[in-house]
Formats: C-alpha cells, sequence, structure tokens
C-alpha cells in the first residue's frame, strides 16, 4: 500500500546585488577578472580592518523587499555568522540574523491557470563568500585547492520562502517569478549561470493532512530553472522511496549533480554546526526613515503582474502572450518599445513570440544581446502595414536584421525587395496571367470563387513575389466582373 | 562543574584549537573557574533592562557606492603562506 | 645634554628654535634604547634606519621652512596590534611572528602626517589578552622601576618604553585597562579615550565594542599634544564618533576651581592597597585645596563589570581572533586537510590565555548559552553604564585608583586567571560605559609607582587634562621617575 504524501518545498535564494562596489569596502563587483585582484584589505580580511556599509546596498534590499510586498524594519542591524572555510577571509560572514530589514512579503506564481501565494518570510542583506577552484575533479578528489577572493564582499540579499510550494513545477514558477521582479526592480542581473542568482532548496514530505513538517533535506547547487525543478522531482522521488519502505530521512545537506541526475549528501566529518551569531561591533544599526521607503516605494518601475494585466487588459493579448512577455523586464521593455513607436501591440506580440524568441532561442542570446533595436522592428511591421513589402518578406528581412543589424529599409533596399504596388505596372501582368490561365477564368466567372486564389498566385510568381497581393487580388477581380 | 571535558572538546572544535588531553584537563578547570565566577551576574534581576551592544548612540552610518582602488596582486600574495596562480593555496577541504 | 630623557613639548620648542635637529635626537633616542633594551625589553622591532631617514626627512622640510606640525621630528613608538605598512605587526603573537601590513592604520597615517618619526613597535600580552606582559608569545617586557616586577599590561612595552627614556612617547590600546595599568605600574601618563573618539581603523582587534587607541605620554602637556593628533572622525570606522575636536591643549591650565569630582566608594574598598587608597586621598586633597570640591558617590553595578566584561570581550575576541587561519597571512602549520591545518595553526600559534579567552567567549555565544552569558552581560553593561551616566549629572569627572597594587612580580599571578583579571577591576567598568579614563602618577610604594584614575564624561577628555595638568603644577608626586636611574 503506497501511502499519499504531501511535498512540502522552501526556497532560500541568493541574489547578488548589482551596485559599483561591495558590501563594505570600495572594491568592485564585476564578475570575473584576474584572481585577487578586485580585493582590498578589508575584504580580505586583514588584521585591523573595519567594514563600513555602502548605502546603495540598503537601498537596493529595500526596494526588493518593497517588490516583495515586505514590511521594512523601522530598525535594523548587522550580525556576525562564525564559522570556518577558507573562502571566507574572516571567518564570520556579515549578514542579519534577528532583525532582517525585510519580511513577511509574497509573491504570487500561476502554475496550470491556477493562482497561488507564496509567502516570503523575510529578505536580508549579507557578504558574498570567495572561490575556491579545486586541484582536482571535484572537492573530494583534489588533494588541495586555489582561493579567489575576488567575490568576497560582493552584496547579496537572502530571500527565503515560507514552506508553501507543493511540487517542482510551483518551486521553478516561484523562482521564475522572483528572477522577474527582482530583474524589473533592477537591483540584481539575475544570472543565474554566473552564479548572480543562486536557490538552495528544503524539501520534505508528510502524509497528507497531517499538520507536521516531515524531516528536511536542503538542496543545494541549483544554477538553472532546469536544475531546480529537475533536484525537485529526484529528491521527492527519493524521499518517498524512502518513507514507503518505512525508513526515516536525514537530515541533510544534499548537492545536485546535474551530469548523473540524482541528488549526492555533502556529510562532511565535522558536523558540529554553530554559527554563534551575535551583533557585529563594528557596524551600527540602520534606521529607515518611512519618507525614504516612500521615495524608493514611488521610484519602484510596473511590476511584472501589473504589467501583465495592462497587456491583457488594454493592450488585448492573450494571457499567455502577456505572461511570456513580462516574465523577463529585457522582453517587456522590449515590447513597450516596439509598441510606442508602432501602436498595434497584438502585432507586435506575435513578432515577439514568434520569430523574435525564436531566433533568440536557436542563438542561445539573451533580449540586451540582440542586434534588432526595437524601433527598428518597429520600421519594419510599418512597412509591412504601409504594403511595402509583403509578410513573408518582412519574415526574411527580419532574420538579416538579426544577423547583421541592419536596419530594414536598408536590406529591403539592398535586395530590391520593394513591393510593386503600381496598379498601371500590375495592370500588363494581370492581362497575361488571365489570358493564359482561361480555364481558371471559367472556373471563377462560374463562380468557383477560390480559382482566384491560383490567379493571384500566377502573379506573384510572375512578379518574384513582389507584387502586392491585395492589390493584386483586387485587379483580378475588377477585370472578371 | 558547569562545564565538562566534552564540552571543552566541542568548543575547540567550534573554535578550531587542537587540544592534548593534558590541556582538556586545564582548561576545563579553569574555565570552570571563571564560569562560576560569571555566576555573580545571576544576581542581578536584568528582565526590564535593554542590552548595550554600543556604548555610543550612532546609526546610519554609510559609504557611497564609488569605487576605489585595489591593491597589488603582489601585495595581496605577500604574506600568504603558499600561493599557486595568484590564488592562496590550501590542502584539501574534504 | 640627554635629548632623550625630554618631553615631546620641550623637545618641540629645540626643535623649533632649530637648537637640536631631528636625527640628533632620535639617535639620542635609539642610543638609549641600545642600551637599556636589553634589560627592558620594551619593542618587539626597533626601525632605527628608517627612523633616521625619516627624521633626517623632517629636517629638510624645516629647513625648507614648510609649516610643521608642533610633534615634527618627535620620535615615538606604537604597540604591536597597530598596524604599520610595511612594518611587522605581530600582536606579540607566534601567529602574527612575520605579518607585515600592506596598509597604516589611521592613527599611523596621523602620526606620520604630523611629522612624528616611528622607533619601532612595542611589546603587549598577546592580541592585548593580560594584565603583566607575561602573555607576549615572545618575551615579557620588565617594569623600568623594578626589573623583577612586570610593567602591566597589555600595552606594558609601551608604558615601559615611555618609562625607561626608550621613546618619547608611544601609543597603547586599552581594552579593560590596557593603557592605564600599566602606565600606573610604570610611572607614565595614560589616555584612554572615549570610545569612537580615536579611529580604530588598523587597530587588531581584541574586544571591537571596548577596543580604543590612547597615548602614554611623560606628562600631561604631552598627552595633550599627541591626542590633538590622533583623534577626530574618520569614516573607514564606522563606530568613529562623527564629532569636532577641540586644541586639547586649551585645557591645560592651573585652574580646578568649582570643580565637583566624584570618589566612588565601590573602588577603594577591599583589594585596594592601602597605601593606594591614602594617596588617592591625598591627591583629593589637594584637589580641594585648589579649589576643586571632592565627594564620596556610589557606583553600585561596579562589581559586575569584571564578569560582564570578560564575557563581552571574550565573544567579541572569539570571532576576531577567527581569522587566524594560515590561509593568507601569518602562521601555517602544515596538514592533509584543512580543518587540520586550521586547528594545528592555531594551537600552535596562540598562547594559553588567547586560547583560553576563544574557547570562552565560543562557549558564551554558543547556542543555548547566548542568552544566560552574552545577552546577560549586554544588559549588565546597560546598568554600569547608567551608573556613569547618573554620576555624571552631578560630577565633572570622578576620581579612582587605577590599580588596586603596584606592579607585582613576575609569575606571582600568572598560574590564576581570576587574580590577574582582578589587576584591571578599577578600569574595565570605565570601557564598558565607553568613557575616557586617564591615569597620572601620584607617588610610590617600595618603589613602585602608583596611578590614580580619573575617569570623564564621553568627550570630557578635556576636563581630564586640566585635573592632571592641575595636580602636576601642584605636587611632585606626579613625577616619580626620579629613582628610577639605578635600576636601568
Amino acid at each position: 500500500m503506497s501511502a499519499q504524501y504531501e511535498v512540502v518545498i522552501g526556497l532560500e535564494v541568493h541574489a547578488e546585488l548589482k551596485t559599483d562596489t561591495k558590501i563594505f569596502c570600495s572594491c568592485p563587483t564585476e564578475f570575473g577578472g584576474e584572481e585577487n585582484t578586485h580585493v582590498c584589505p578589508v575584504c580580505l580580511g586583514l588584521p585591523g580592518v573595519l567594514p563600513v556599509l555602502n548605502k546603495k546596498v540598503l537601498e537596493y534590499a529595500v526596494r526588493a523587499g518593497l517588490a516583495l510586498n515586505c514590511e521594512i524594519a523601522s530598525f535594523s542591524k548587522f550580525d556576525r555568522k562564525n564559522y570556518f572555510y577558507p573562502d571566507l577571509p574572516k571567518a564570520y560572514q556579515i549578514s542579519q540574523y534577528d532583525l532582517p530589514i525585510c519580511k513577511k512579503g509574497y509573491l504570487e506564481i500561476e502554475v496550470n491557470g491556477r493562482k497561488k501565494t507564496i509567502g516570503i518570510t523575510r529578505v536580508h542583506m549579507e557578504e558574498d563568500a570567495g572561490k575556491l577552484v579545486h586541484g582536482g575533479a571535484t572537492i573530494a578528489t583534489s588533494r588541495y585547492s586555489l582561493v579567489d577572493y575576488n567575490r568576497t564582499g560582493v552584496p547579496l540579499i537572502e530571500i527565503v520562502s515560507e514552506p508553501d510550494m507543493r511540487s517542482a513545477e510551483e518551486a521553478r514558477a516561484y523562482m521564475e517569478k522572483l528572477k522577474a521582479i527582482l530583474e524589473y526592480t533592477g537591483v540584481s542581473d539575475v544570472r543565474m549561470e554566473q552564479g548572480s542568482l543562486r536557490c538552495d532548496a528544503n524539501i520534505s514530505l508528510r502524509p497528507m493532512g497531517a499538520k507536521e513538517f516531515g524531516t528536511k533535506t536542503e538542496i543545494k547547487n541549483l544554477n538553472s530553472f532546469r536544475a531546480l525543478q529537475k533536484a525537485i522531482e529526484y529528491e521527492i522521488e527519493r524521499q518517498r522511496d524512502i518513507l514507503e519502505e518505512g525508513g526515516k530521512i536525514i537530515q541533510e545537506t544534499r548537492s545536485w549533480d546535474e551530469g548523473k541526475g540524482v541528488t549526492v549528501s555533502l556529510r562532511s566529518k565535522e558536523e558540529a554546526h554553530d554559527y554563534r551569531y551575535f551583533p557585529d561591533p563594528d557596524l551600527v544599526p540602520v534606521v529607515i526613515d518611512p519618507q525614504w521607503v516612500q521615495e524608493i516605494r514611488d521610484s519602484l518601475p510596473e511590476l511584472p503582474d501589473a504589467k501583465r494585466e495592462r497587456l491583457v487588459q488594454e493592450m488585448g493579448l492573450s494571457e499567455y502572450d502577456a505572461g511570456i512577455i513580462t516574465g523577463s523586464r529585457a522582453l517587456a521593455d522590449f515590447f513597450d518599445q516596439v509598441v510606442a513607436e508602432y501602436n498595434e501591440p497584438k502585432m507586435v506580440a506575435n513578432w515577439i513570440m514568434g520569430e523574435f524568441l525564436r531566433l533568440l532561442n536557436a542563438n542561445n542570446l539573451e533580449v540586451a544581446e540582440s542586434k534588432v533595436k526595437p524601433r527598428s522592428l518597429a520600421a519594419l511591421l510599418k512597412a509591412q502595414a504601409e504594403g511595402t513589402i509583403s509578410g513573408k518578406m518582412a519574415k526574411t528581412v527580419f532574420e538579416e536584421m538579426f544577423e547583421t543589424g541592419k536596419e530594414p529599409g536598408t536590406i529591403i533596399k539592398e535586395k530590391g525587395m520593394v513591393q510593386i504596388s503600381d496598379e498601371g505596372a500590375l495592370a500588363a501582368v494581370v492581362e497575361k496571367v488571365i489570358a493564359a490561365n482561361p480555364q481558371s477564368v471559367e472556373d471563377y466567372k462560374a463562380g468557383k470563387e477560390k480559382a482566384i486564389g491560383f490567379l493571384v498566385g500566377q502573379v506573384m510568381k510572375e512578379t518574384k513575389g513582389q507584387a502586392n497581393p491585395g492589390l493584386v487580388n483586387k485587379l483580378l477581380k475588377d477585370k472578371l466582373g | 562543574m558547569k562545564i565538562t571535558v566534552k564540552d571543552v572538546e566541542h568548543v575547540a572544535l567550534l573554535a578550531r584549537l587542537e587540544l592534548t588531553e593534558q590541556d582538556k584537563e586545564k582548561y576545563t578547570q579553569s574555565l570552570n573557574a571563571i564560569l562560576e565566577y560569571m555566576d555573580k551576574l545571576n544576581q542581578i534581576d536584568t528582565h526590564d533592562v535593554e542590552p548595550t551592544a554600543h556604548v555610543l548612540p550612532l546609526k546610519n552610518v554609510f559609504r557611497e557606492d564609488k569605487l576605489h582602488r585595489t591593491m597589488a596582486k603582489e601585495l595581496v600574495l605577500a604574506n600568504a603562506p603558499e600561493e599557486e596562480d595568484g590564488c592562496f593555496k590550501v590542502p584539501r577541504i574534504v | 645634554m640627554d635629548l632623550y630623557k625630554k618631553t615631546a613639548h620641550e623637545l618641540s620648542s629645540l626643535l623649533q628654535k632649530r637648537e637640536v635637529s631631528s636625527e640628533e635626537l632620535t639617535r639620542s633616542v635609539l642610543d638609549r634604547i641600545n642600551k637599556v633594551e636589553e634589560k627592558v625589553k620594551a619593542f618587539v622591532t626597533v626601525t632605527g634606519e628608517q627612523a633616521l631617514e625619516q627624521a633626517r626627512e623632517i629636517d629638510e622640510k624645516r629647513a625648507r621652512g614648510e609649516a610643521m606640525s608642533p610633534l615634527a621630528g618627535i620620535p615615538m613608538a606604537m604597540k604591536d596590534n597597530i598596524c604599520t605598512k610595511g612594518v611587522t605587526t605581530t600582536c606579540a603573537s607566534k601567529i602574527l611572528y612575520n605579518f607585515v601590513p600592506p596598509y597604516n592604520a589611521t592613527v599611523t597615517e596621523k602620526l606620520l602626517e604630523a611629522g612624528t618619526i616611528l622607533l619601532g613597535k612595542c611589546n603587549m600580552d598577546e592580541f592585548a589578552m593580560g594584565s603583566s606582559n607575561e602573555n607576549s608569545g615572545f618575551f615579557p617586557t620588565r617594569n623600568p622601576h623594578d626589573l623583577s616586577a612586570v610593567p602591566g599590561g597589555s600595552s606594558g612595552g609601551a608604558a615601559a618604553a615611555v618609562a625607561a627614556d626608550e621613546a618619547v612617547f608611544t601609543l597603547g590600546s586599552d581594552t579593560g585597562g590596557s593603557i592605564r595599568q600599566p602606565a600606573a605600574f610604570c610611572g607614565v601618563v595614560g589616555l584612554k579615550p572615549t570610545y569612537g573618539y580615536v579611529s580604530r581603523y588598523g587597530l587588531i582587534a581584541y574586544a571591537s565594542s571596548l577596543d580604543q587607541i590612547g597615548p602614554l605620554t611623560k606628562d600631561i602637556t604631552d598627552c595633550a599634544l599627541v591626542l590633538n593628533v590622533i583623534a577626530g572622525h574618520d569614516p573607514k570606522d564606522s563606530t568613529s564618533a562623527p564629532v569636532e575636536v577641540p586644541d586639547f591643549t586649551r585645557y591645560l591650565v592651573d585652574d580646578v576651581k568649582g570643580l565637583k569630582i566624584g570618589i566612588p566608594k565601590e573602588y577603594m574598598g577591599e583589594g585596594i592597597d592601602p597605601r593606594i587608597a591614602a594617596y588617592l586621598k591625598q591627591a583629593a586633597a589637594k584637589l580641594e585645596e585648589l579649589g576643586a570640591m571632592c565627594e564620596e558617590v556610589s557606583l553600585p553595578h561596579t562589581e559586575y563589570a569584571l564578569p560582564a566584561y570578560y564575557i563581552i570581550a571574550s565573544a567579541e575576541a572569539s570571532s576576531n581572533l577567527a581569522r587566524y587561519d594560515g590561509v593568507r597571512y601569518g602562521l601555517r602549520v602544515e596538514a592533509e586537510d584543512v580543518i587540520s591545518m586550521f586547528c594545528k595553526t592555531r594551537s600552535q600559534g596562540f598562547g594559553e590565555e588567547v586560547k583560553r579567552r576563544i574557547m570562552l567567549g565560543t562557549y558564551a555565544l554558543s547556542s543555548g548559552y547566548y542568552d544566560a552569558y552574552y545577552l546577560k552581560a549586554l544588559k549588565v553593561r546597560t546598568l554600569i553604564k547608567r551608573d556613569f551616566d547618573q554620576a555624571f549629572l552631578k560630577y565633572d569627572c570622578l576620581l579612582t585608583p587605577t590599580s588596586p597594587t603596584t606592579a607585582f612580580k613576575f609569575g606571582e599571578k600568572v598560574n590564576d586567571p581570576l587574580a590577574m583579571y582582578l589587576s584591571d577591576v578599577c578600569t574595565i567598568p570605565i570601557n564598558l560605559a565607553g568613557v575616557p579614563g586617564l591615569s597620572l602618577p601620584f607617588g610610590t610604594v617600595e618603589g613602585l609607582p602608583v596611578g590614580i584614575q580619573f575617569i570623564g564624561k564621553p568627550f570630557g577628555e578635556g576636563t581630564l587634562l586640566r585635573v592632571g595638568y592641575a595636580l602636576e603644577q601642584n605636587t611632585d608626586l606626579t613625577k616619580p621617575k626620579a629613582q628610577m636611574e639605578g635600576v636601568i
């Protein structure tokens, strides 16, 4: 007999804030760079140094908190989280323990057409650690490791959700929405592949209807949406198998092994975790002025949910299209900018959902990396609407725009792709086609409306596709009475 | 006895200190004497007293988000006990 | 002319009048170091060549007629927990035996900016934990008044250097009495400024919420001159007070008329050497004679200061000293894996008392004990601070002994941590409250100097200097050095 289990998932998400400098010193936060060149005595934790808080970090944390519907603390402070690791130069991380800057927020997700609110317990500020490069293939087989402290002290916010998710799909939807919101607010680059957005998942199972939570495991190393979903799916099955065999879940940290598609235990010989949090005596409390919070609130851009609503209600887009377009700020901004130049939202949406996303995905590019600028796409759509080029031509032109970044007008001219919309020029071709296809002319006159389509096709063929199909249609009908 | 040899072992592990058996005995003894003395604090009622983490009433001390020069790389590694390829080198982690 | 014996203000005027050069003066002090250092052992590092070079540069600047600060050309030394770029800074610990800071502490910058000459770095109790200098990871410094007695601690080297004329002045640091107690033991002036008055940037932390840098000098005037240079807001230290700093020399007036001075009875009871208590009464009588008003006051929570201090200081230290792990600087003891490397490095690098306090602090912060120890201690700190707030509603400053005894003998307390801790019983409450404390020499007992302590309101250093200056002008008890000659 297989018992029915309910899945309980909570996510801890770390987002690097895109300030110019680190949280407690004036070193650059820029990703990459030669090892140990983005460092100074402060982020290296040299004896005697002291931290001073970057004001922008506080502003961004508040901004993110507001976008996530959080309460902003009026009094907040920094604490030290003590543990030894070679990538942590002070052997403590400056973080926030009992008085985080934001708490009690939420965001909304939608899975299979059902909306659900996921609670956000807290958002707090902390510093990132350095990076270890292992001498061997994995941490377990390496005889030594190398430490690069460039990332040390890059500002992070940690966003802790309530254990409100009940499936891998919900977890993924939460993560996608969170990513979009952080991107919209402009506080983070949210690039999972570069590690500027990272996610740990807490997963447990409990018998349906039970009040108590089951024993949870924490899964680390989830650096893509796919990894997040696959790892959670795997972990749910792993735990279900153990429980169904009457076994017990061990509370532990596990790592997702992307290659093998499994989660593996990270048990180390030292399990005595006791972080000994206490207020950092080198930093003073933060007291938040409500006026300042209001200013930040007023400066928030339109967020994904509101934007999606607007696209559906005011622009007539489908829920699905609106969802995709507003799923990333870059795409939504692109859409807005095209519509600003060419006010046919549905047409614009069709192009973005169709050609634009198809080519981006095929070339593995971000919106920001696209050579096609919104203004150029708008120009292309205008040319099509004015009848300068046909829809088919427009697609050909767009592909070239995507590849070369040239303006549509240039491409149209270069290719001599201008549509023939001159009645005089077309009349001769129409005469010729009518003369050459008496059978079709007969059929049409006998009432077979479809026959006109064949005749239009013949005109297009004669003109190498450059004739304006609408005009050809009209001319044929006029001639044939 | 407020703390045992086992507590001392646990604390030493947290603090990354390696103690000989003799050390453990010695520290257990002296820490007990000190902790007993600390018990004096329990003579006063601090129920309604706010803790003082900072003696100065400072708040909101910030710096602007402005870049400054970073350290020359050779200076970064000048004190390193062991280095390789511009990084600090450490023995295996697990 | 024994230049090395003179005070900074005497030398300043000689230098300004070009009667002596900084190079001559620096040579004189370096010769003195050569002569007595073998006995006193106040220094961990002496930077003689650099000092002479620096002195010549200052002399050249003066010759060019450039504007000079009053301390320009004066040779000084710093406790070895204050970072000096390019000069080894060890905290007198094996774990930092080879650490060369790539940066200067803010006070170092300020003193170099003012044109003072760095002679070297002074010995101390390892990581400033100790009251006798016996906890130095290298060797103990001796009291220049009696080589079998300790110089006090933790700034024992800095105090002994000034007492033995091996530096015109020094900087020390004070977390629970580490400037004042050795100043008292060695018969020099020592000031712990208000918390936040002097930048901690570059001071290797022991207990961040208590640590303060301050001067050890031959007299009150020098103390004011040095404070003028080192005090002031520093944007690199978030706990630095954003306050204006006065010219402290304007408090150097021989006038205490109308000052109200409280004498806390809790500092005069059991454990205080009666001969020290007698000197204290003598000082009070002198001040009354000069027009001040002295009366007894009570600071009822005084007895709780010591236990609260050791919890707070040890807790902060356990975290502050975690960074010494053998990865980036200092000692590394090789091992197979990183955890063993951490453990071996730290066990062999730290001395016994440092390890004891790390363990005490780790325990006090650990899960299940935080409220009972650390939080409790922070609450008691509030009560102690309130005692002072209350007293300062009525009094301009307070007067107490600096230490319950004069300098004790080597080995006397080293095996009894609690007895050693009690040596700081008169100075610790001042750090917990964050107020300033000044130790002034006042007489001797069996040839060993006695220190009396004036405690001021936050940023009330001026009043302390004024009282100290008045006593210096009116009694020779403030100059105990005369009898030292035969010793070194």
